[in-house]
């Protein structure tokens, strides 16, 4: 359950912004995780809601924003949604293919009271 | 709750011993009272903080600071990713002897719970660090960092890190390793790079062991190789039975290959 490590991550990161910006709680943290990162978003609020309590984060409203993976084919420069790692290229079939977007973990940003 | 491994328990703190010490320490106490005290959200609008920040930085600083330090001391490190029971204790326990000190090994040893595979690493004669990540499922660059410092490896040596046995939690954390090497055995279904393919895509050596049992198994060994090459066209494989001792010519070639390439 890695989410669980990846949720202590999210909610050091929110904590340090909190701390900078003198606010005490949260309303709605927006992240970003990438349909191809390998995090199981279940597993992850699950996580998130554990590791909260009594913190910066307890209560506040979890926004998922989900990356689509695209990538690059090698062989002739098809730009392609992908579902998974081994989806051929749609274009020529080739299965030589760069990721350029899918993997993304990151917190985008958090809204908080006036 | 803590820190680094993500365990829940006080029981399944991080510790990080050498093999044959029986004491060892825990680095961190874990004391959460878990009352519920939702805050409320107000109507009115809210101020928006960017924060545009990767969640894995913490882990990545820190696995950058773990490589540089091997750079200067011209350590190569691998990372060695697997289910369980796919071999990477035993290959280690090999490569040791067969190396018979021509080129210094050190260990770092990852599971949940016991100093089993540490003990087989001392016995095979490579100075050895046990960490235990209690319920932790993977290893991380702080656990590494700690482990580093109570094995000192030598200048000009090999450092093997033996994950954590499980082919999906690993694959997020970078520990600083040069080479990330993923074992698969012939036991285990020819489907497992696009079972997880994540961690197929990060390594850049796939050995698949335990080809002594090929004569008795339906195993599609191409097939398989033909899988993980969809999920990561650049992976090489090296096939090796380390019961046997099949293979493991090129399995230390290609050790020596990247040490050689590594001093370059
Ligand atoms: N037949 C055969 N058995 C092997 C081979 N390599 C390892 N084994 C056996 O596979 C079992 C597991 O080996 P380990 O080396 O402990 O595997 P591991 O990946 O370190 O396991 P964990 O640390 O528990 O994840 C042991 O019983 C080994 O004897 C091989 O090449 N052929
Ligand atoms: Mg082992
Ligand atoms: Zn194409």
């Amino acid at each position: 359950m890695h989410e669980l490590s990846i949720a202590e991550q999210i909610l050091d990161i929110a904590t340090d912004h909190t701390a900078r910006e003198g606010v005490a709680s949260v309303r709605e943290i927006e992240l970003e995780i990438g349909t191809l990162s390998g995090i199981e978003i279940d597993a992850l609020t699950f996580a998130l809601d554990v590791v909260t309590k009594n913190t910066v984060l307890d209560g506040t409203k979890v926004t998922i924003i989900d990356v689509p993976a695209k990538a690059r084919c090698e062989s002739c420069g098809e730009e392609f949604l992908l579902e998974d790692y081994f989806s051929p290229c749609p274009a020529c079939g080739a299965f030589q293919s760069e990721t350029l977007q899918g993997q993304e973990l990151r917190v985008k940003s958090l809204i908080v009271d006036e | 709750m803590c820190d680094t491994c993500g365990c829940t328990q006080p029981d399944d703190a991080v510790t990080i011993r050498k093999a044959g010490e029986e004491h060892h320490h825990h680095d961190h106490a874990h004391d959460h009272d878990h009352a519920h005290d939702h805050a409320h959200a107000h109507d009115h609008e809210g101020r928006s903080i960017a924060v545009e920040t990767d969640i894995l930085q913490k882990n990545n600083l820190l696995a950058e600071r773990n490589r540089g330090y091997f750079l200067a001391k011209n350590i190569l490190a691998l990372n060695l990713v697997s289910s369980p029971g796919s071999g990477k204790t035993s290959l280690l326990e090999r490569t040791i002897r067969e190396l018979g000190g021509g080129l210094p090994v050190a260990v770092i040893e990852g599971d949940q719970q016991t100093m089993n595979d540490a003990n087989r690493i001392r016995e095979a004669g490579a100075p050895v660090v046990q960490v235990n990540t209690g319920n932790g499922c993977h290893l991380d660059s702080d656990m590494v960092l700690r482990a580093v410092r109570e094995l000192q490896p030598e200048e000009n040596s090999v450092l093997m890190i033996e994950n954590v046995g499980n082919l999906v939690c690993p694959s997020l954390f970078d520990l600083g390793e040069a080479r990330r090497v993923v074992i698969m055995s012939v036991t285990e279904g020819e489907d497992k790079p696009l079972k997880y393919p994540n961690m197929f895509r990060s390594s850049q050596v796939c050995v698949i062991n335990k080809i002594d049992l090929l004569p008795h198994l339906d195993y599609d060994l191409e097939k398989a190789k033909e899988y993980a090459l969809q999920v990561n066209h650049h992976l090489r494989f090296i096939e090796v039975s380390v019961k046997s001792g099949e293979g493991m010519d090129a399995w230390l070639t290609w050790l020596r290959d990247e040490v050689a390439a590594a001093k370059a």
